[in-house]
């Protein structure tokens, strides 16, 4: 057996969270060519390291097929039901910084909070006849954040991708996405809700409680830990 | 684990006791329409409900609970005055919390009588606290009809009245409007700012999606009244506050109203139709002295309740959800009914956990 450490196969992310460890004395690496998802560990015995898509790290985490993992909180808490049960977080790594928001047309002069939102969003209901539209991805943190603050008469529309876009395609009245710089969301006439900072996510170690570890494991782990400075 | 057999025999001899009273037993599907449920409970179901779809009959929804789909049906066919039970599965979905069921059984009844709506609450309230009597639960009550009458009689434009009563159901929201409104919570910079401008469109950016100016303008000419409307006065935030502060057995919570309502004559008829409620509970053996009222009971998770609600908890128990719940829901009917309306009010008891507690028997 060996410790299991699953990393974002691709992109900043890859680099980064091997920059991260590299910078403490792990390299980590991909074997062979770029399309094949094998990777290397040097600098630590017993490691595996497992490339996946970022958005599958929490769901291998959970079924304890991996025992450590790197990707966003916002995806943990999204796909996590008690996320804290699940998994612990060992270390923010300090990149991958992203804030899930609420954002509307910038020419929605009168909204500019949650309240406005919300009494924007009844008055909308009584015009066209159905429930303002929100797109996300990120249905659960976005209900339960509206749902806290008491924001009524709207509905989830799911998108997966260009989700900026569906406010000028009517598709979505308001939208709810990641943003690092809100570039993006200015360049498509958006703007954030003075109160509507869902979450702070960046790029986090976390392990998974309940993973199963012989005593090997245990002590691969508790290695691997001291060299993080995280023990 | 509990056992099914034991629930099923449980649910039976629930279902039976209420056809003894002269409920008529009714089945529903399974599979129900979704879009009827997501317009009525909004965003919140979909959190709360199994969805699945198919190319003919789009989204559907795996039965959350009975009340729509058999007020859907006496709707369409039913005589009046009716009185109907069913029991059967429901779904939820559960994304937090392991330990709560996603699935268990229900029995209900439903009754729809639009002559005497106060002998028609207690008549379904003792039908369920006589079949769960042997269990020894307490009985919570509550009327929702009361705030809601206070809410309307409030001195202040319909706008705000029509804000506040449709948060009935979100006390914190609820909470941050009255503060708005009694001029306690200062408004917030970007709002004064924008009622500021001379032209508020003034280097807005483009337009875009379907909200347009005219309902961008309509809103900033509302939020201009608002700003020019009087705060509503301390005494009817007080007013509001004793009304939501009634915590105490039904007779002395009826006191406390009547007092109440000689500062606020406008809740007097919703006072009288509680205390009338309470004649009829009497009159069915119910001892409304031992019975608990509390005025802000169901405003936060028994959303389409508009008057009388109950609920029936195992004290020692404090990790079980209530044992039943119900009360009267003539707004939903409103809703579902598109402008007709009928009276009515139901309550469901959960047969899994009678058993749990040791069952009827």
């Amino acid at each position: 057996m060996s410790l299991k450490l699953g990393v974002p196969s691709k992109g900043r992310l890859m680099e980064k969270t091997f920059d991260w460890f590299g910078d403490r004395g792990i390299e980590l690496g991909r074997a062979g060519s770029d399309r094949e998802y094998a990777g290397y560990v040097q600098g630590i015995d017993n490691v595996e390291l497992v490339l996946l898509s970022a958005g599958e790290i929490p769901r291998e985490l959970a079924a304890g097929r991996i025992h450590l993992g790197v990707t966003g909180t916002d995806l943990v808490r999204e796909k996590l039901g008690q996320w804290d049960r699940v998994v612990e977080e060992l270390a923010p790594l300090g990149f991958g910084q992203a804030d899930l928001v609420l954002a509307v047309p910038t020419v929605w002069v009168d909204v500019n909070t949650l309240d406005d939102l919300d009494a924007a969003a009844a008055a909308f209901r009584l015009t066209h006849g159905f429930r303002m539209r929100i797109a996300t991805k990120y249905h659960r943190q976005v209900r339960e954040f509206l749902r806290d603050n008491g924001v009524a008469d709207y509905q989830l529309v799911d998108s997966q991708g260009a989700t900026e876009g569906t406010v000028k395609n009517e598709t979505a009245e308001a939208i709810a996405d990641i943003t690092s710089t809100g570039d993006t969301l200015r360049a498509n006439h958006l703007k954030i809700l003075e109160d509507g900072l869902i979450l702070r996510s960046q790029a986090t170690l976390f392990r998974a409680r309940r993973a199963a570890m012989e005593e090997a494991d245990r002590t691969t782990l508790r290695t691997l830990l001291a060299k993080l400075a995280l023990d | 684990m509990t056992d099914r057999a034991a629930i099923r025999a449980e649910a039976a001899r629930l279902r039976a006791l209420f056809e003894a009273e002269g409920a008529r037993p009714v089945e529903t599907a399974v599979l129900q329409p979704a879009e009827v449920l997501l317009d009525l409970y909004g965003e919140d179901i979909r959190a709360r409900a199994y969805i699945t779809s198919d190319a003919l009959r789009g989204e559907q929804m795996l039965r959350p609970d009975f009340t729509v789909p058999v007020v859907q049906m006496h709707m369409e066919h039913g005589a009046e005055p009716a009185c109907y039970t069913y029991s059967g599965e429901v779904f939820r979905r559960q994304e937090d919390d392991p330990d709560r069921a996603n699935e268990y059984m229900q029995v209900g009844v439903e009754l729809f009588d639009r002559t005497a709506p106060e002998a028609a609450d207690a008549r379904v309230f003792a039908l369920i606290y006589n079949a769960l009597q042997p269990l020894g639960l307490r009985a919570a009550t509550g009327d929702i009809g009361i705030l809601m009458a206070a809410v309307d009689a409030l001195r202040t434009t319909e706008r705000r009245k029509r804000a506040l009563a449709r948060h009935i159901w979100r006390p914190r929201r609820f909470r941050a409007l009255m503060e708005r409104y009694s001029g306690r919570a200062k408004t917030p910079e970007s709002r004064a700012a924008l009622l500021a401008k001379p032209d508020p469109m003034a280097g807005a950016g483009p337009m875009i999606g379907l909200r347009s100016e005219a309902e961008i303008l309509s809103r900033i000419k509302a939020l201009k009244e608002d700003a020019a409307t009087d705060p509503i006065s301390e005494n009817e935030v007080a007013l509001i506050d004793a009304i939501l502060g009634v915590r105490e057995t039904s007779d002395n919570a009826l006191e406390q109203l009547r007092d109440i309502a000689v500062d606020m004559p406008a809740i007097q008829p919703a006072v009288d139709r509680l205390a009338w409620r309470l004649e009829a509970l009497e009159a069915r053996g119910i001892e409304i002295e031992n019975l608990d009222f509390e005025a802000s009971y169901g405003r936060t998770n028994m959303e389409y309740y508009d008057g009388f609600v109950f609920g029936f908890y195992a004290e020692n128990r404090p990790d079980l959800p209530p044992v039943a719940t119900g009360g009267r829901y003539d707004a939903l009917t409103r809703q579902l009914g598109q402008g007709r309306e009928i009276p009515a009010v139901g309550g469901v008891v959960r047969p899994g956990l009678v058993v749990d507690l040791g069952g009827l028997s």
